[in-house]
């Protein structure tokens, strides 16, 4: 492991975590640090665990083994108040999960006065900044159904960041939008990153982990396999199996048909 | 076989199956004509009038029948409906716990409420309840027992589509707004129950339509003049006069609020429709 800790502990340490559904052991064994201000991309084939793991860091999923801890507190105790943590970590969905009854300004609002207890209007004030923030304040009073992909994946941040929260998780941000949408929503978490915000982006867009991320975690197979730097993982994989992976996905038309091995279990580094 | 070569050699018969199709169509169409011109020739018109429809005795039923017995049965409805949604969304609620006992409760409630006859539910409080808890009166006398009996049949009913609507929200949308610092509860209050109002509406009204009628039921309650609804109304007034005419009038006063809220049903479904597309 190179976990690059800039200040103080690791803003998401992740011990030794395993998550089974029934029979199906998702993770095996998963240790990951993230220091605060760092931006980590987890890259890996589909069924490879990616996006368990992201979902185990705000305990939407329910691990099995091992222990998570976000900015020191350990969601893996049974008697936290997981509510009140995840006020702290943001959660970004593939498929945007807007409230389709509110309108924008209310999706960005009704958490912050339910949940923050922010009078009206300082939930409005932060509504309206963060909408700026992804560059929608135009869409204020319009219904989510009225909008782009993109622009609803935008609405989602802002909803997010409204939040105040300390970590930013993105469960495939873009893999839902049509191509041309996906440049504003990784333009939108770029400048995020250039903020500093901690961000842990599960995702397919290879040009977004190598420049915009400080590390890249491969993982196959419910492990880690690699994790490094950008321009070592993406640029000069060690491990065959991240060759393959990347080779697959930076020209599919070249990938050969094969038998079923990739989803066979190595050990990781 | 013929079956068979009509199959391979359709051409041959001389007609297309479209034109067969339409052949067939109109010959129903013209039995449907018949039957009904031969029923409503045979009818006794004149007698049915005379039963019926007597101008002067409709004329004497109003302003009662609009003012006592239509207000009577809306008031009942409403009355019923509040109870039911109430009662229900607990039991929907219920139904979907974690807790164990909660569900089974909830199971059992609807399957026997499902079950019986809202007849019997009405004979139920109005007889059991009296001799089960002596001395205490049921607030709000005939309306306060009405409200009871047609709400804890409805809310059987309602438990199930209010149960239904709340899965018919997609699981991304607890999961955004748990994600966001929602507690369960008040992520169901604030963001899941909303929307699944908004996909039940068209179920529900049609409860308030069944509701609507079912409030006849009261009659078995034993009501005073004045707590009288429409059939209990038009009953009495038609044992009065010996004519039936009073029947026909508060089937018809039934039929002033069904049918506009069947159409507004009709048009919130086809609403839903195009908001699905």
């Amino acid at each position: 492991m190179t976990a690059k800790t800039l200040g103080g502990h690791p803003e998401i340490q992740v011990r030794a975590l395993h998550k089974s559904f029934g029979d199906n052991e998702v993770l095996k064994g998963i240790d990951l640090e993230i220091g605060r201000g760092e931006v980590v991309c987890v890259i890996g084939p589909s069924g490879s665990g990616k996006s368990t793991l992201l979902r185990c860091v705000n305990l939407l999923e329910e691990p099995t083994k091992g222990q998570v801890f976000v900015g020191g507190t350990e969601l893996t105790d049974p008697d936290v108040d997981i509510d009140a943590v995840r006020r702290r970590i943001g959660m970004v969905f593939q498929q945007f999960n807007l409230f389709p009854h509110l309108t924008v300004t209310e999706n960005l609002t009704l958490p912050q006065r339910r949940v923050l207890r922010r009078g009206k209007a300082e939930a409005a004030r932060v509504a309206a900044e963060n909408l700026e923030r992804v560059g929608l304040a135009e869409k204020a009073d319009a219904y989510p159904s009225s909008l782009s992909g993109g622009q609803q994946q935008r609405v989602a941040i802002a909803r997010s960041l409204s939040m105040g929260p300390e970590v930013m998780l993105f469960d495939e941000p873009t893999s839902a939008l049509d191509p041309e949408l996906v440049g504003d929503v990784l333009a939108v978490m770029r400048r995020l990153a250039q903020e500093g915000m901690t961000m842990m982006v599960v995702t397919h867009e290879m040009t977004f982990a190598r420049e915009v991320a400080d590390r890249v975690v491969f993982m196959d197979g419910g492990v880690i396999v690699e994790d490094g730097v950008p321009a070592r993982v993406i640029g000069a994989p060690r491990h065959e199996r991240t060759r393959h992976f990347l080779s697959r996905l930076l020209d599919p038309a070249m990938a050969e048909v094969e038998e079923e091995t990739s989803n066979q279990v190595g050990g990781s580094d | 076989m013929t079956d068979t070569d009509a199959v391979v050699q359709p051409r041959k018969k001389g007609l297309t199956r479209r034109q067969k199709r339409s052949l067939s169509r109109g010959a129903q169409y013209v039995v449907f004509v018949a039957a009904v011109i031969a029923f409503a020739v045979s009818a006794d018109w004149g007698r049915l009038k005379n039963q019926f429809a007597q101008a002067d005795i409709a004329e004497q039923m109003f302003p009662d029948v609009i003012t006592l017995a239509l207000k009577n049965t809306v008031l009942y409805t409403l009355s019923g409906f509040a109870v039911g949604l109430v009662l229900g969304m607990v039991i929907a609620l219920m139904r979907l716990s974690s807790v164990g006992p909660y569900r089974w409760f909830a199971g059992v409630y609807i399957e026997i409420f499902r079950g019986l006859p809202a007849l019997l539910i009405f004979i139920f409080i109005g007889v059991a309840v009296p001799l089960a808890f002596p001395g205490t009166e049921i607030v709000g006398g005939t309306y306060g027992k009405v409200a009871l009996a047609l709400g804890l049949v409805a809310a059987a009913y309602m438990a199930e589509t209010i149960r239904a609507g709340i899965q018919a929200v997609p699981k991304g949308q607890m999961e955004a707004a748990r994600s966001l610092g929602f507690s369960p509860a008040r992520a169901m209050v604030s963001i899941i129950i909303p929307q699944a109002f908004r996909i039940i509406l068209p179920p529900l009204t049609n409860e308030l339509v069944l509701l609507f009628k079912d409030s006849s039921l009261v009659l078995f309650l034993g009501v005073t003049l004045e707590e009288r609804e429409l059939s209990k109304y038009g009953r009495d007034l038609a044992s009065t006069t010996a004519n039936s005419t009073p029947i026909l009038v508060a089937g018809l006063c039934y039929l002033l609020v069904t049918i506009p809220l069947g159409f507004v049903v009709r048009r919130m479904e086809a609403k839903a429709q195009e908001a699905v597309k």
